[in-house]
């Protein structure tokens, strides 16, 4: 054992080895392997006739896609949404990690990030079913609406959102919650001491050195509302979101090379939200 | 008389505290403190940790809020006033330099909230970087300056802003111990340049004897003294003031009666006491320690009563002192320098 640690100290090379042979087997050869092979396939054909997969080159999907107008707006709608879920998920998660950060005795703080994390835990599929059975006509949100004169949204694309919203809630309070943290005290008694008032410190202050953590929050909640199919099935009635294609392609129609294709929607449309993020300037400072 | 306006005498203090009292949880903070800072001072407050100097600095710049008691402020009450609307700044502990900022912006920040034009705040945060020394810094981030230099930003960053009083929580804490002494050369100098109060939270004794008019010892949440550096350091008022501000030698009840035919303890500081016969008041003892400090030696003597006496001798040449450690030694100081304690 001695003169293995000796070896190993002795050889910079082979302590990297030792490091990075499994990961980098899973990364190059699992993960990137298989985008490859999608995107390959994506450029190939299924025959009508026989279902057999035809190896090559082909355009067809591609230019399919972009012409047919049912994509299009599924693509515009996916996006809408998941935009939606984005921007309805920081307005929650701010108030709740500002409380939870600096407003929250320490004692109990460790405890509520518990509480925040515990969905997590429990299934996807369960909280979706009784977001399912909150949204019926006869649901807790009808029974609770009624004397208000409200009408909850039925099964559609209102209820998809909030329900994705409902889901990916703690993907965006942790990120927020943990750059708040360390944001220091005296930073805001700084400002309210030089003159701000809580609303210009938080303009000021707190919200451009919390921006990163939006964004990070923001990329989870974004790109995992892109991917998902199972919600709008559950809650959404009869709307289609971006991932269904994608699903429905694998599944009932067995077009894989289609599928392939318009995986790549989604994955482009993250990239292009990342370079956004990028060329703001707003992560330059850290 | 009705338009010479200066001729008013009872120009209001720059702080009054009135029975300030904060609890924290069943600790109490501060303990009910009267104080009156004169507009102009450089004022001290000194004492341990946890004896409540920085949470009376808080409740002055307003980030706690006072259980009972008030705060005032150039002759107004401000305890219920958010700090965002006291006329007070401060120079924080770790500094506090918003990261996301240059150096120009921090500096700037105070007069931007106060909706002053960007020509004019620019101006004005120049010319507090000038004064602090620290021109051609503008567009670097707070991370690329070295500690010196982000304490004065600090300083550039609330002076900027003229306030009535500029409140200073261990500013110079975190520097090296010869850069501190730098620092506490210029901060005097700039307070005594721009006449605004400085009130000034530190636990080292010899900055404050240094730097401030008048210093108030704080113990326990209490101010235990109020005075000069000359008077504190001279006639303490306790035997807390007394350990606190420089090294102070105790003769208890024995020795004093024996000694100096008095009743109660009894203080004598070292520089005071000299070998021989010099003094009025003469006694004997053997010497314990012996420490070696540049350009003194050190010596503790012990008194038949078990007291130890502390002795600074200077290493000038003169006289040398040549005892060691078990010799039996004479010892003397004059009866004035003597103060009661207790």
């Amino acid at each position: 054992m001695k003169t293995f640690s000796v070896w190993l100290y002795q050889h910079r090379r082979g302590r990297l080895a030792l490091l990075l042979t499994a990961p980098m087997l899973w990364l190059v050869v699992a993960y990137l392997g298989s985008l490859a092979t999608m995107l390959v396939s994506a450029f190939w054909s299924v025959d009508t006739f026989t279902g057999k997969l035809v190896k090559q080159l082909t355009f067809n999907n591609f230019s399919l896609l972009f012409t047919n107008h049912v994509y299009r707006d599924i693509a515009l709608r996916s996006i809408v949404v998941a935009l939606l879920v984005t921007v309805i998920d920081v307005l929650l998660a701010l108030p709740i990690a500002l409380f939870l950060a600096k407003v929250l005795p320490i004692r109990f703080r460790n405890f509520a990030v518990v509480l925040i994390v515990l969905p997590l835990w429990s299934s996807y599929l369960v909280k979706t079913y009784a977001w399912r059975t909150m949204f019926s006509n006869s649901g807790v949100l009808a029974w609770a609406l009624k004397p208000l004169g409200i009408t909850p949204p039925s099964y559609g694309l209102l209820a998809t959102t909030l329900t994705l919203a409902y889901l990916w809630l703690p993907y965006m309070i942790l990120p927020i919650y943990a750059g708040l943290e360390r944001i220091p005290d005296s930073l805001l008694e700084a400002s309210g001491d030089l003159g701000a008032s809580a609303g210009k410190t938080y303009r000021n202050i707190v919200m451009p050195i919390l921006y990163p953590a939006v964004i990070a929050g923001s990329i989870f909640t974004f790109s995992l509302s892109l991917g998902d199919y199972i919600v709008v099935k559950i809650v959404g009635g009869k709307t289609q979101l971006f991932a269904n294609v994608i699903y429905d392609n694998i599944g009932t129609a067995g077009n894989l090379p289609f599928a392939a294709a318009a995986a790549i929607f989604p994955i482009v449309t993250v990239l292009g939200y990342l370079f956004f993020v990028r060329r703001s300037g707003a992560l330059e400072n850290f | 008389m009705k338009d010479s306006p200066s001729t008013i005498t009872d120009v209001p203090n720059a702080i009054r505290l009135i029975n300030l009292v904060k609890n924290f949880g069943v600790v109490q903070a501060v303990a009910g403190v009267n104080l009156d800072i004169v507009n102009g001072e450089f004022f001290a407050m000194l004492g341990p940790s946890g004896s409540g100097k920085t949470t009376v600095l808080r409740l002055i710049a307003g980030f706690e809020t006072q259980d009972s008691g008030a705060v005032e402020i150039d002759g107004i009450n401000v305890s219920n006033v958010p700090p965002f609307k006291r006329d007070v700044n401060t120079v924080f502990q770790n500094y506090a330099l918003f990261p996301h900022m240059n150096i120009i912006e921090n500096v700037e920040y105070g007069l931007k909230v106060k909706g002053i034009n960007k020509n004019e705040r620019r101006e004005r945060a120049v010319a507090a970087l000038e004064r602090v020394q620290l021109r051609g810094y503008e567009k670097r981030t707070p991370s690329q300056l070295s500690g010196g230099q982000q304490q004065r930003v600090a300083l550039a960053r609330a002076l900027v802003n003229e306030p009535k009083v500029l409140l200073l929580d261990e500013p110079l804490g975190a520097l090296d111990l010869k850069l501190r002494r730098e620092m506490q050369v210029e901060l005097k100098e700039l307070q005594q340049q721009i006449g605004i109060t400085f009130v000034f939270v530190t636990h080292d004794q010899e900055e404050a004897l240094t730097m401030a008019n008048r210093i108030a010892v704080f113990n326990h949440g209490k101010i235990e003294q109020v005075g000069t550096p000359q008077e504190v350091y001279e006639k303490p008022s306790s035997d807390f003031v007394a350990g606190f501000v420089g090294i102070s030698n105790l003769l208890h009840e024995k020795a004093s009666e024996q000694i100096l035919g008095k009743k109660g303890i009894f203080s004598i500081r070292p520089e005071k006491i000299r070998f021989g016969h010099g003094g009025d008041r003469k006694t004997s003892g053997l010497v314990k320690e012996i420490a070696f400090l540049g350009s003194f030696t050190r010596f503790s003597v012990e008194l038949a009563h078990g007291d130890r006496l502390v002795l600074l001798k200077e290493n000038d040449g003169s006289s040398e002192i040549d005892s060691t450690v078990g010799a039996l030694v004479q010892i003397s100081w004059n009866s004035k320098y003597e103060f009661q304690v207790e």
